[in-house]
């Protein structure tokens, strides 16, 4: 332990002042860690971010349905079901396969130059309704890993007490899955946190990474862009290490179950 | 119901898997209060049977009658012949999510459309008479493997079948922990229930059978009280499975 302590003061200590008696450093500290420029714009991107929380809220409860209902479509056994198996492969095949920025950008300057009637126009909205499509195809695929670990025996046993194909999987096979996915879950909502910034290229008003490009392009300093980055990982970091931390819980669940 | 006493009727079934056939033409009648004890090597057939009777597997060819109705034609709800019918595993496939009330009560209130309240009512008073009324609030994973059997005896007896399977339901127990699994459902038999049970406890097949049939390669070879399957087995492989098993010190 005391080894490592020390050691690894000696390795930060030594990278430290290389870096700082570079001749450059200077230049890079103006351009990148003005702490004036810092304490100037912080507040107001701060502010900003607010907007990614609230797209990313939005977005995670509609993806966390939609794609549990695409999941359960392909699952459905028996060729009745073939359509829907279908339909649901289709989808998640082709939104997993488009880049998420093409789609939200796609929607946000798409649909709203239809000019349909009754539907909405905000670049905003269509930018979210793009992260939904595009990351319920990813969670869909978490979803499914999890219904199918859920062993068969267990669909046997509720079907054996006369519980409907439904009611098999509302009971016994969902609640089992889910549980089971939740790292991996967790996982894609860090990566939507950090994809709301994606909104950012298609909207007026602006969120975080917008609000720093604003303020990038009038102070001609990229200082704004890392108070952005900044108040990015507040949020990830914690939220990978609570993954990190559920992995390894149930790794240790697992291991003293035995028999399960 | 239309007169046809038995309360199982097994006609010409035959069930494969690929083109493994695991079932060849069995015939088997039960009547109401009978127990019948399958007996017979791993493979011989006895699981896919049970789970035949219980509508888990499609058959290929015969007919299973409940009560006087097929229940093996087109168009049965077979959601409504499971209700009637209990079966229970070599796994238990307890619902390791649920705590053990809720793994009894599960079944009376999504497919009996009992109340909460009745459904609890009947689980609790099942847990006491078999002793196990204090793991009602534990998960599964808390309790040992005759514990886990016991409570998935009792998830069958709560539906109130009329017919209970139970598919070698010690197999995967310690074997100190058989004995309470096996009274239980000799107390089962004494209440009348009836049963078909696959099972490798002989001593325990010949206490509680009325009946004892020999399944060998997808066939009920031989049939009969357990007195005569046990002390005087007509057919030469009957004999040598016996044999085999009391060599192996399991009788």
């Amino acid at each position: 332990m005391l080894t490592a302590v020390v050691s690894t003061i000696v390795v930060f200590t030594v990278i430290g002042w290389t870096i700082a008696r570079s001749p450059h450093w200077p230049d890079v500290k103006a351009l990148f860690f003005s702490g004036e420029v810092f304490r100037d714009t912080f507040p107001e991107i701060a502010e900003k971010f607010l907007r990614n929380i609230q797209y990313f809220m939005i977005a995670e409860v509609f993806i966390l349905a939609w794609a549990l209902l695409l999941a359960v479509m392909r699952s459905l056994p028996g060729p009745v079901f073939f359509p829907l198996r279908l339909m649901s492969i289709a989808y998640t095949d082709l939104f997993r396969g488009i880049p998420t920025v093409l789609v939200v950008y796609l929607l946000a300057f798409g649909v709203p130059s239809l000019d349909l009637p009754g539907i909405p126009k905000g670049a905003a909205f269509w930018g979210v309704v793009g992260l939904i499509l595009s990351y319920s195809a990813y969670v869909a695929e978490v979803y499914r890993a999890g219904i199918e670990s859920v062993h068969p025996s267990q669909v046997a046993a509720a079907r054996s007490l006369g519980l409907s194909r439904w009611q098999s999987l509302r009971f016994v096979v969902i609640p089992q899955a889910v549980r089971r996915v939740i790292p991996p879950l967790l996982n894609d909502f860090v990566g939507l946190q950090k994809d709301t910034a994606l909104i950012a290229f298609v909207v007026a008003v602006p969120e975080a990474f917008k609000m720093a490009q604003i303020e990038k392009e009038t102070l001609f300093n990229f200082t704004p862009l890392l108070a952005a980055a900044l108040l990015f990982l507040v949020i990830t970091i914690p939220m990978t290490r609570l993954v990190d931390w559920l992995v390894s819980r149930e790794r240790r669940r697992r291991q003293a179950g035995g028999a399960l | 119901m239309s007169g046809d006493s038995a309360a199982l009727r097994i006609e010409g079934v035959h069930k494969s898997f690929g083109k493994l056939e695991v079932l060849k033409g069995i015939d088997l009648s039960v009547s109401e209060h009978e127990v019948i004890c399958l007996i017979g090597a791993s493979g011989s057939g006895k699981s896919t049977l049970l789970r035949c009777v219980d509508l888990l597997e499609p058959i290929d060819k015969g007919r299973i009658v409940i009560h006087g109705e097929e229940v093996t034609s087109h168009g049965v709800d077979v959601n409504r012949v499971r209700r009637h019918i209990g079966i229970v595993f070599q796994s238990f496939n307890l619902f390791p999510h649920m705590a053990v009330l809720r793994n009894i009560t599960l079944g009376p209130t999504e497919a009996l459309k009992l109340s909460k309240g009745e459904a609890e009512a009947r689980a609790l008073e099942l847990l006491e008479r078999f002793g196990l009324a204090e793991k009602k609030d534990d998960y599964p994973d808390r309790l040992s493997g005759g514990q886990q059997q016991r409570v998935a005896i009792i998830r069958s007896l709560a539906m109130q079948p009329d017919i209970l399977l139970l598919d070698e339901v010690t197999s995967a127990l310690d074997p100190e922990l058989v004995s309470g699994v096996l009274d239980l459902i000799r107390e089962l038999a004494r209440g009348g229930m009836t049963m078909v049970i696959a099972t490798h406890e002989m001593g325990f097949a010949r206490d509680i059978a009325n009946r004892v049939c020999f399944l060998d390669e997808g066939v009920i070879l031989e049939e009969g009280p357990p007195e005569q399957i046990f002390s005087s087995p007509l057919q030469p492989r009957t004999q040598q499975f016996l044999q085999s098993i009391i060599e192996a010190g399991r009788m």
